[in-house]
């Protein structure tokens, strides 16, 4: 190149610039992206790789040396009953609040769709408990809670009801927790569904009622499959959600009574942070992201769909 | 309206009362306690009804027992600082994939999309020893780092810039612009309405987060406000202190609760728009 252009040819000198300026051209949306994929690489990707690596290490803590123990962490992790305890209480965790705050958030989205001052009220409250911090929330029903003197007992006695110790029996303790979530959860999925009744085409919706078919069967046969996008997009962060949100747990009950409300990534937090058992909580944290992995990769075409509609 | 039909929407509208008012309750139960004077063995602390003399002691005793002040100001660091570089990363990023096209785009995209599954507090054992190595532990920047970047952001940026008629820019370039004057002065101001539907999902989140900040803060000069609410309900176990943690958790709900009363319809734009948090 500086040949030519010593030679003085005059296209080269002419060509010089232009070479420099493709180049800068060509490299422009690497480096307007470079920010963001470093930062992904090191908080997101090199993470996976960390945890994936590290999980076949026994981290010595009071010597600091990690020896290689192969899968040895796993058979540890899957020896653990705290861990098959956390793992079947996401389950029923799962089970409890994803149905019920989805069909309560279709339930109340078909309740206020219409654009009435009234129903804006009533969006906007419902729409609150979203809006607080999971802390806020669980600090709320540390008193709602409350054996004898809480929001709860002290009402239900007003009607003849006895209560429970709703946060230390370990039969309660999970659906209360639960509880909590659906009131928090609900409201917010009932955005999207108000976003997803807005796209359905206004004469199928006649066509089924001049047809005669009652509320619900237009409900059950028309409303719902035409809302399966909405709901399968829904669906994906309401299991994100189960996963990922502990902060009740640690405020309101550590895991327990009797470990009946230790969440996975609570498990996680507790191995890591105050048993120091890195290894495990490592191994831990593998099998959770292949877990949203494996989820991804199955909805990643829906969630695309979905965010469309919705917007 | 045939009578019928419009019985059955009197019946809805009034079981949708009926609930509103059941899912308020610990909203009501907070405003009536936290100005409820102290009582004797918190007997008919439960009670919604207000029968007393209200009085802001509980506020006066929250915002002396806990560091309310500290906390706020640590909060509004975090809250504003991810936002703000956010707002660069995503807005580069989404250009680049609105408005480029380069070898290994598609790639690259789902580079991005990926990690909106892979959300962070799934990853907070790994990330905490990386802020540990950075020499970031315990400080307000290594709970901030992580969400530098947004996958999210960067997507949200990307549908609204390709909305923008490439007409504008044209014009700008045929006036000479480079690309960062035709981004800064005609696309960034035309994606006005995304960015904040993206500022407030952002704001909201990281407000509102608890895990990762209480791993990484470890002393309390440095502590936010969910850290210093969840101290503050640990602390009251077994007291009679309800009126003053009601009062400690209205101070933290507050603020969010007076931007949504604002903002009510961005927000609620901003959340149809997002579905996952920034």
């Amino acid at each position: 190149m500086t040949t030519v252009a010593e030679a003085g040819s005059f296209g080269a000198v002419r060509a010089k610039p232009v070479l420099g300026h493709r180049l800068r051209r060509r490299s422009l949306p690497y480096l307007l992206l470079a920010p963001s994929l470093l930062l992904l690489a090191a908080f997101t990707y090199a993470p996976i790789l960390r945890v994936a690596w590290e999980s076949l290490y026994d981290q010595g803590h009071a010597t600091g040396k990690s020896t290689f123990v192969g899968l040895g962490n796993y058979a540890a992790l899957f020896a653990d009953k705290a861990f098959g305890q956390s793992v079947v209480n996401n389950l029923i965790y799962a089970a409890g609040t994803v149905p019920l705050s989805m069909a309560l958030a279709l339930l109340f989205a078909l309740a206020v769709q219409r654009a009435t001052r009234f129903n804006a009220v009533v969006r906007a409250l419902l729409l609150f408990p979203s809006m607080i911090p999971l802390v806020a929330a669980a600090s709320l029903f540390f008193f709602i809670f409350l054996p004898g003197v809480g929001l709860f007992d002290y009402y239900l006695a007003k009607i003849g009801v006895r209560g429970a110790n709703w946060l230390g029996d370990p039969d309660v303790a999970l659906w209360s927790l639960i509880g909590i979530t659906v009131w928090k959860n609900a409201g917010y999925y009932m955005l999207f569904y108000l976003a997803g009744l807005q796209t359905l085409p206004g004469e199928v919706l006649e066509a089924a009622t001049i047809d005669g078919c009652s509320g619900w069967q237009r409900l059950r046969y028309v409303i719902v499959p035409l809302l399966a996008p909405t709901t399968a997009f829904v669906l994906v962060i309401a299991l994100i959600n189960v996963l990922t949100q502990v902060d009740h747990v640690i405020v309101l009950t550590k895991g327990g009574p009797s470990n009946s409300t230790k969440l996975v990534l609570y498990y996680i937090y507790e191995q890591a942070h105050e048993n120091f058992a890195y290894g495990k909580a490592a191994a831990a944290s593998l099998l959770s992201v292949s877990f949203l992995l494996a989820m991804s990769v199955f909805s990643l075409k829906t969630m695309e769909r979905g965010t469309h509609a919705a917007s | 309206m045939r009578p019928d039909v419009k019985r059955t929407g009197l019946v809805v509208a009034l079981l949708m009362a009926i609930t509103t008012f059941l899912w308020s309750t610990p909203f009501l139960w907070t405003l009536v306690a936290s100005f409820r004077p102290e009582t004797a063995g918190g007997i008919g602390m439960a009670s919604l009804v207000p029968d007393f003399t209200p009085t802001v002691e509980n506020f006066r005793n929250a915002f002396e027992s806990g560091d309310f002040v500290v906390y706020y100001i640590n909060t509004a660091i975090v809250a504003f600082g991810i936002l703000a570089v956010q707002i660069v990363t995503i807005s580069l990023a989404g250009y680049a994939f609105a408005r480029l096209s380069f070898p290994g785009r598609e790639l690259i995209f789902y580079v991005f999309l990926l990690q909106l599954m892979l959300v962070p507090p799934i990853l907070i054992v790994p990330n905490l020893r990386t802020i540990v190595d950075l020499g970031l532990y315990g400080s307000l920047l290594g709970v901030m780092a992580p969400y530098f970047a947004s996958a999210f952001g960067t997507f949200l940026m990307r549908q609204t810039f390709r909305q923008i008629p490439r007409d504008f820019e044209e014009a700008a370039v045929i006036d000479g612009a480079h690309w960062w004057q035709s981004l800064w002065h005609v696309l960034l101001p035309m994606a006005k309405p995304g960015l904040v539907a993206f500022s407030l999902v952002s704001l909201m989140a990281h407000w509102n987060e608890f895990l990762w900040p209480l791993m990484v803060l470890n002393e309390p000069r440095t502590h936010t406000l969910t850290i210093g609410l969840a101290m503050f309900a640990l602390s009251t176990e077994g007291g009679r202190e309800w009126g003053l943690l009601a009062a400690g958790t209205l101070l933290v709900m507050a603020p969010l609760l007076l931007l949504f009363a604002i903002f009510q319809r961005q927000f609620i734009n901003s959340f149809m728009f997002s579905g996952l948090k920034g």
